[in-house]
């Protein structure tokens, strides 16, 4: 327990009335006259401390990659020579050594782990073992790919659920926001893999076409033009309203409780009061307090995106690294697969971070006094 | 409505002194859906408890005549009156593949009994019988009631689905067991001790959170030896599911310490000079049980569909296990799902239980604050 | 101006003014037939125990109840007996021109200065948005004015502090720059809902010398909702007691202190603490505590925690309202009978 309550134990102290000492903020006097400097402090040392925990959790992303890579009892070799066993061929034990020496397999785990990040620093992720092939160049515009469509859920998700989140609020109990709260249950219960596969199958069913994929066949293979691009537009809609979907009935949620919380407060009177229409006193005020919130749902949300988006790539046949990474797991392809895991972990807090800076900016508690 | 009324005062008196939990179960009955929703989730673990006792076929034999069936209904009815029975199967030649196909076969009506003889299993572990719900009596080889049809295998998917639900459900049980205490134990110290503790914990939480979840399992599952029994692996996705589920738990454990530690009624406590032990479990654990409670009931669903997924991958449980992420991942296929649509129907058992567990968290979440 | 010349005329008219809750367990009467006037210059106090219903008076006044409460009787006349008296009932909440009313004819002071400002935004930005609802002034203008509201409201370097946000600001100037914002529409009514209760004690001496010196300057009408006899008693000219949604007592300041005629009034008084009280001598309670408003007890809704009821005539019937305009209180005591 804190030691601030033990001033209280003496005696005259204990009649003080609890409430009044605990709940009132201590008085930050002083004005507007705010050394600038001293703001510009604040905010570097909030930045330097999310920069600082980024690094952090890359660090940990790495090792956890790199554990993941060396946990299965065998390695890659072994698993190749099975390969090979199978398909007929044989491998003897002097080449199989002379493999386990040319990928470092011999060296103990941490001279492997040092050797592995060193390389990755300088944007060296190996060679995949499987496609014989540097792992770069297997990935190729897949993790693109993958960034494009987790965003563009990310900015459907807003774009719905503000709007509807507001209306909720303020007509809450209203037929409409019944509607939404029971459309956002059901959208939180279907995985958004399950709501691929039903798409799929209804798309295949009765269109009789394949609704999966990000490119029509003509731009597959072809090289990126505008013409590309477009075709890519037209297809992020599906793929992003599927993964979007649970975390858009979170969302709505989120705005509508934190709106209703904030509906209620004094400073919604106020607003009133000064004569404010009710639409401009509700936008200008509680929804850009439930905003934050709001916004902040980025640093969850994201990881969360990118995480669905490789199962629905796997069922909508989506070119992202989903079913590469799936494929790298089954074949033990260690380069290939902890390159996809470590450079999703990474992006991933990329933008948990840029969200995070983002915050600073919207928030002028943070900006000018350093809290959150 | 008067104040003479001595219902209305004794009704006031039994609300002053009732517990917190109780508070909570009198608001928690006003929300309809969510108490339906307990009943649903209630009947779902009852259906897991006697699986064996409500399948019909053994949910592992295969029958290769028996191939892709589709759902077969109970006629109750047939000219005789009553007469519940289903049709036998007829093999027919295909024309152009010469195959034997088994199609059901209106002219051999199989009776459908309750309390019939099939395969053997332990009754809730304990009592070794052959006793099922129903089945059907006069049958030949392969034949029996299919209410959801067979997979490509010729397993019964009803059955499967049954047995399915067994293991899909107390692995969310397990896994939420496991990250509860995790939860409350890291995030009672962290509350609890604030300073550095608090720190560390809070940025290990925050470094989780920021990692796209699923192709680290994914990792981790893939990297579980091949040589694994079917417990073991059980074991080890519910380790890896729960791993990570427990951040949100400890979260909310760590919340409500820190705004109970500055409530009048602790400080009050303290102040008369109660243990820390005391306070903790006399004061505060009471207060915010039932936020814990609704906390494991929105973490639970969040760990099957973990399970789903990752078995829908081929990286969680492996055959002969059962769940319905493994039903899943025979639905997969496109082709295969356009000719046996019926392979989707575990989707549902997945929506409804996701569903009824995120109605019960809500109703759980508003009863939590009797008060508010 | 038009202020000074309507010295002491009626500014605001309330006449049983009914207001219900419509919750789930039934319907909560949380004013019942409450009538006043609001006169030009003066001051008038309400005071009570919390729940009585003094906020949602300011409330209705301003149209600005939230759901479920809801206005179901009595009228609220600006201006009465002139020839642009308005009933502010008859009006749709959200029209202009009850817009106009709000903030323009009648401004409010909050209790919390802390929560009754948005974090967000800067005080100048909330009072000019105040100001420009009010006047066609420029943005620039208009940013002159909130300074120069800033200014006459005691806030020293109001050209600074325009740009503060209410966070960075202390308690006591925040409530100040909440009275800023109450003026920038230029009322002549101003409800001020408990504006001294979250400040320190020299704090609201502060604001209430502040809100004394703006009523002398304007000619504006006070009314001052307050559960403080001692606020009560150094600023009002007239007191309306209330009690559970009613008026129970109404009088000039002076005859409230010196002969109150309602035992609520009576009690109430008795539990201010007074410097002359001797050493270790027990501060007076009202017994009981205020029944919650959906169990209001049948008869003199005081009866249960009165110390002079008369049994069959407390326990029985409701006394009287007092007219309005009159001195006087809703009690038994008052009717010979």
């Amino acid at each position: 327990m804190p030691p601030m309550h033990d001033a209280l134990r003496s005696p005259p102290m204990r009649c003080l009335l609890l409430k009044d000492a605990f709940r009132h903020a201590p008085d930050r006097t002083g004005g507007a006259g705010r050394d600038t400097n001293a703001h510009a402090y604040l905010m570097l040392s909030y930045l330097l401390q999310r920069l600082g925990l980024a690094l952090v959790t890359c660090l940990f992303i790495s090792a956890l990659t790199f554990l993941i890579i060396r946990l299965p009892p065998g390695d890659f070799v072994d698993a190749y020579i099975a390969n090979l066993t199978a398909s007929g061929s044989s491998v003897s034990h002097e080449q199989a050594e002379a493999m386990r020496r040319e990928y470092g397999l011999d060296q103990p785990v941490l001279v492997q782990y040092a050797r592995w990040m060193g390389r990755v620093l300088q944007g060296d992720f190996g060679v995949s073992m499987v496609w014989r092939r540097p792992v770069t160049e297997v990935i190729g515009d897949r993790l693109w790919l993958t960034m494009v469509v987790s965003l563009a859920a990310l900015f459907l998700t807003w774009a719905i659920a503000l709007p509807i989140g507001i209306y909720s609020a303020v007509r809450q109990y209203s037929i409409g926001d019944y509607i939404f709260t029971t459309l956002g249950f059901i959208g939180l219960a279907i995985p958004n893999f399950l709501l691929a596969l039903i798409l799929m199958y209804l798309g295949f069913r009765y269109l009789g076409l394949n609704v999966g994929g990000l490119f029509s066949p003509d731009y597959v293979q072809a090289p990126w033009s505008w013409a590309r691009v477009w075709d890519l537009i037209k297809h992020l809609p599906l793929p992003a309203a599927v993964l979007a979907l649970a975390g858009t009935a979170q969302l709505i949620r989120i705005m509508r409780a934190n709106l209703l919380d904030e509906l209620r407060r004094p400073y919604v009177v106020t607003a009133r009061a000064k004569g404010l229409s009710e639409m401009r006193a509700i936008l200008k005020y509680p929804v850009r307090a439930a905003l934050n919130p709001f916004a902040s749902s980025v640093a969850y949300l994201f990881p969360y995106l990118v995480s669905g988006s490789i199962v629905v790539s796997l069922v909508l046949g989506l070119p992202t690294v989903g079913p590469l990474l799936l494929q790298a797991l089954v074949a033990q392809d260690m380069f290939l697969a902890g390159a996809i895991v470590l450079l999703l972990g990474v992006m991933t807090v990329i933008g948990t971070l840029i969200s995070d800076i983002l915050l600073i900016w919207i928030d002028p508690r943070i900006r000018l006094e350093g809290r959150a | 409505m008067t104040a003479a009324d001595p219902l209305a005062s004794a009704g006031q008196d039994r609300w002053a002194e009732a517990t917190q939990l109780r508070l909570t179960w009198w608001r928690f009955r006003r929300h309809r859906l969510a108490v339906i929703s307990l009943v649903i989730i209630a009947l779902f673990y009852l259906i897991a408890a006697f699986a064996d006792f409500l399948s019909i076929n053994d949910p592992h034999a295969t029958d290769a005549r028996r191939s892709f069936i589709p759902p077969q209904a109970i006629h109750f009815f047939d000219e005789n009156g009553f007469n519940p029975h289903v049709y036998g199967l007829r093999g027919v030649r295909d024309r152009q593949t010469f195959q034997l196909v088994y199609t059901p076969d209106p002219n051999r009506k199989l009776p459908v009994q309750l309390f019939t003889r099939g395969y053997t299993y332990n009754l809730l572990g304990l009592i070794e019988t052959d006793i099922h719900l129903i089945g059907v009596t006069g049958a030949q080889r392969g034949e029996g009631i299919f209410l959801l049809g067979t997979d490509q295998l010729g397993r019964d998917l009803f059955s499967r689905m049954i047995v399915a639900t067994r293991v899909s459900l107390f692995i969310g049980l397990a896994g939420v067991t496991l990250s509860l205490v995790l939860g409350v134990l890291l995030g009672g110290i962290s509350g609890l001790y604030g300073g550095w503790v608090d720190t560390v914990i809070q940025r290990v939480i925050e470094v989780l959170r920021s990692i796209p979840t699923i192709p680290l399992w994914m990792g981790l599952a893939a990297a579980l030896p091949n040589s694994w029994s079917t417990l073991q692996v059980y074991f080890a996705i519910t380790i890896i599911i729960s791993l990570i589920g427990w951040t949100d738990l400890a979260r909310v454990v760590r919340g409500r310490f820190l705004a109970l530690r500055e409530e009048d009624f602790v400080v009050a406590a303290e102040l008369a000079g109660a243990s820390q032990g005391r306070i903790i479990f006399r004061h505060m654990l009471p207060s915010f049980m039932s936020h814990v409670i609704a906390a494991v009931s929105l973490a639970l669903p969040a760990m099957i569909v973990s399970e789903t997924a990752l078995s829908f991958l081929g990286l969680g449980l492996r055959p002969p296990a059962v769940s319905w992420g493994i039903l899943l991942q025979d639905a997969q296929n496109i082709q295969v799902l356009s000719g046996a649509p019926w392979l989707l129907s575990a989707a549902v058992p997945v929506i409804l239980v996701i569903l009824a567990f995120n109605f019960l968290g809500d109703g759980l979440r508003d009863a939590a604050d009797p008060y508010g | 101006m038009r202020l000074t010349l309507m010295a002491d005329q009626i500014a605001l008219a309330v006449r049983d003014l009914a207001v219900h809750f419509e919750m789930e367990q039934g319907v909560v009467r949380a004013l019942e037939g409450v009538s006043f006037d609001l006169r030009a210059g003066r001051t008038l106090g309400i005071v009570g125990e919390s729940g009585c219903g003094k906020s949602v008076t300011a409330r209705s006044i301003l149209r600005i109840l939230d759901r479920p409460g809801r206005v179901v009787g009595g009228s609220i006349v600006l201006d009465p007996g002139s020839s642009g008296s308005t009933d502010v009932l008859a009006l749709d909440s959200n029209a202009e021109r009850m817009r106009a009313i709000r903030g323009g004819r009648i401004g409010l002071i909050f209790q919390e200065p802390m929560t009754a400002l948005s974090v967000h935004y800067t005080v100048g930005n909330q009072i000019i948005e105040a100001v420009r609802q009010h006047s066609d002034l420029s943005k620039q203008a208009a940013r002159d004015r909130a300074i120069e509201l800033l200014r006459e409201v005691g806030i020293p370097r109001p050209e600074l502090r325009v740009d503060a946000y209410p966070f960075q600001l202390s308690g006591g100037l925040r409530q100040r720059v909440g009275i800023a914002m109450a003026l920038a529409g230029d009322p002549d009514i101003l409800i001020a809902d408990e504006p001294t209760t979250a400040l320190d004690v020299t704090t609201q001496a502060q604001v209430l010398d502040l809100l004394r010196r703006l009523q002398a300057e304007k000619g504006i009408a006070l009314m001052l909702i307050t559960h403080d006899m001692g606020v009560i008693a150094e600023m009002c000219d007239d007191v309306a007691v209330m009690y559970l949604g009613r008026i129970v007592e109404y009088a000039p300041v002076e005859t409230l202190f010196a002969a109150p005629r309602h035992p609520y009034t009576r009690a109430l008084l008795r539990a201010v603490p007074t410097i002359l009280a001797k050493p270790r001598q027990r501060l007076a309670t009202i017994g009981g505590a205020v029944p919650h408003p959906g169990a209001r007890p049948v008869g003199c809704p005081f009866h249960p925690r009165c110390s002079e009821v008369i049994e069959g005539r407390c326990t029985a019937a409701v006394p009287p309202p007092i007219p309005p305009g009159q001195a006087g209180a809703s009690c038994f005591l008052e009717v010979p009978g």
